[in-house]
């Protein structure tokens, strides 16, 4: 996105008129990022156990409204309103997106589309961080930590790298260009954080908690490929070249991830899995995203693969330290984030940066120090803040469902329902309703 | 020998499990039950309805052991599986006539 000024809605009208190219993709490809949300939920209600799919699928889809209200009210304001204060934080010129209409355009495109499309940004990078605290979390605690989190982690990091005069990209110079620090290391040094202000899951280690739906998992993988081309393809937050490369990077890397991560399981495991070719995809597709409009397909290929190997083994590292990353946000977003991120300081070529270049194309180490500050402060900030927040919600009503909730299941404890009703006695709540229910009789919960 | 049933909450088959091994039995069956004690089951909301849960999930755990052992059984059970509220489950102990191990024909105790 660096390439696009983004410019006060003021100025943009002035210097550019609307182009129709462009708002016709970017509203595709906003509708292309909505969908990937959904896509995220199934993607991890299929690697959970039987008895907490819904919540898990909840805790994606609900991100989806809380988000949207927190970025009407004061995100879009903060993260892409005018400077307020060193290239940290954005002013409240338009909270309630206040003094934006019809005819405000960022850039080539109205701004209202262009805030639609950030805010979809937004949605999933939340829900991402539910990966990491699987099957344990009070949902009422999820619903106060999304959008707090949303306002004090992922608006000031959009705004340093996205925002006008944010200081990663104007003062540090790194680049990120669909947001490997806003979304993927953001999300993925979040859930490390919120993951270890939980705690493992009860019988973690010793059970072994084995994804109970891969198809799932596959459709959902599937669904997140398919948004990710307008991820990554839109924000170029245009119709040309530069979104068609991103787009090919983003298929590539997607490739190369899975075929990466296959390889190493069958030459560590003996067996190539669906759960390893899922991931592999992802871990492929996370890499790029802050990549793929900075360097050239063959810088693609390789960032890709690196991920698709080097997360093979990243999502194992849980075991060893004993932090219930549950579905390995760590281990594949942050990882892969941190790879993609770093990699742009070998592989960035000038055709498509429109400046720097990389290590490997006669740019010196100089961007890669800059891309490494860039991830060190990303990293440690989100880390840090989402803790803090961790800390007090729990502390102020509790960030984990009771034992006795966790070990009978999400699904029936919070939710009163259960995913698959398979049984003839019927367990779940879904019973017949009875005619006339007789409410003299004890109503407290049978455990 | 006696056989030794206790159906308990599902969230207790763990401690269950754990206390007796810890025990030293050596085998038991488990299986996924459904049923009502003196609690009567509950109503719940669902969808703005009221519905009538009669059937709650519970497990049955199934071990068999010499009549000398009942009763360090029975007392590790209860101990593993109470939670203190409605719904803990029973447990009870019937005489078991013979046993045979299928694999090589042993009867009784041995059998065990």
């Amino acid at each position: 996105m660096q390439t696009v000024p983004i410019l006060a809605p003021q100025a943009a009208a002035q210097t550019a008129g609307l182009d129709s190219g462009d708002t016709a993709w970017l509203l595709a490809a906003t509708a292309l990022v909505l969908l990937m949300t959904p896509g995220l939920a199934l993607f991890y209600g299929g690697m959970v156990r039987t008895k907490s799919v819904l919540n898990m699928l909840l805790m994606s889809f609900v991100s989806i409204a809380l988000v949207t209200v927190v970025w009407l009210v004061a995100g879009y304001s903060l993260a892409f309103g005018d400077d307020a204060f060193a290239g940290l934080i954005g002013d409240a010129g338009h909270l309630g997106m206040a003094g934006i209409g019809p005819d405000t355009l960022t850039g080539t495109v109205p701004t209202l589309l262009f805030s639609t499309f950030q805010l979809t940004f937004a949605m999933i990078t939340a829900a991402l961080i539910s990966g990491a605290i699987a099957d344990r979390t009070k949902f009422t605690a999820w619903l106060v930590f999304v959008p707090v989190w949303t306002l004090l982690v992922y608006v000031p990091v959009a705004h340093w790298v996205w925002g006008p005069d944010g200081w990663i990209a104007h003062s540090l110079g790194a680049l990120d260009f669909a947001g490997g620090l806003v979304v993927e290391i953001a999300s993925g040094a979040s859930g490390l954080a919120v993951a270890l202000v939980l705690g493992p899951r009860i019988g973690f280690k010793k059970d072994a908690m084995r994804p109970h739906s891969l198809p799932l998992v596959v459709l959902g993988a599937g669904l997140l490929w398919f948004g990710w081309l307008g991820f990554n393809g839109g924000s170029a937050l245009a119709a040309d070249g530069l979104a068609a490369a991103a787009l090919l990077n983003t298929v590539v890397a997607g490739c190369t991830g899975l075929l990466g991560w296959l390889f190493v399981e069958q030459r560590r495991d003996g067996h190539p899995t669906t759960f390893g070719a899922a991931s592999g995809a992802v871990a492929g597709l996370v890499a790029i995203t802050p990549s793929c409009g900075t360097v050239a397909m063959p810088g693609a290929a390789v960032i890709g693969l690196a991920a698709g190997v080097v997360c093979s083994y990243a999502v194992a590292w849980k075991f060893r330290l004993h932090y219930d990353d549950s579905l390995d946000v760590v281990g594949v977003h942050f990882v892969g984030g941190v790879i993609g991120t770093l990699l742009i300081g070998l592989f960035a070529t000038a055709a498509m940066t429109g400046g720097p270049r990389g290590l490997l194309y006669g740019g010196g180490a100089a961007q890669l120090g800059k891309q490494a500050v860039a991830v060190v402060c990303v990293a440690a900030y989100t880390f840090l803040v989402t803790y803090a927040i961790g800390k007090v919600i729990h502390r102020l009503m509790g960030f984990r469902a009771s034992s006795e909730e966790e070990m009978t299941g999400l699904d029936q404890t919070l939710h009163a329902e259960t995913a698959y009703d398979h049984g003839v006695l019927g367990h779940g709540a879904a019973q017949t309703p009875s005619p006339a229910p007789d409410r003299t009789k004890d109503r407290s919960p049978a455990e | 020998m006696k056989l030794i049933t206790a159906v308990v909450k599902p969230h207790r088959l763990d401690e269950v499990k754990t206390a007796l091994q810890e025990l030293g039995v050596h085998g038991l069956t488990v299986t996924e039950a459904s049923g009502y004690g003196r609690q009567r089951g509950h109503t719940e909301v669902y969808r703005g309805a009221e519905y009538r849960v009669d059937l709650v999930p519970k497990v049955r755990i199934e071990v068999v052991v010499e009549d000398t052992e009942a009763d360090a059984v029975i007392d590790t059970v209860v101990r593993a599986a109470r939670t203190g509220k409605i719904g803990d489950g029973k447990v009870w102990a019937v005489p078991v006539d013979s046993v045979v191990r299928v694999r090589t024909g042993e009867r009784g105790p041995d059998a065990l």
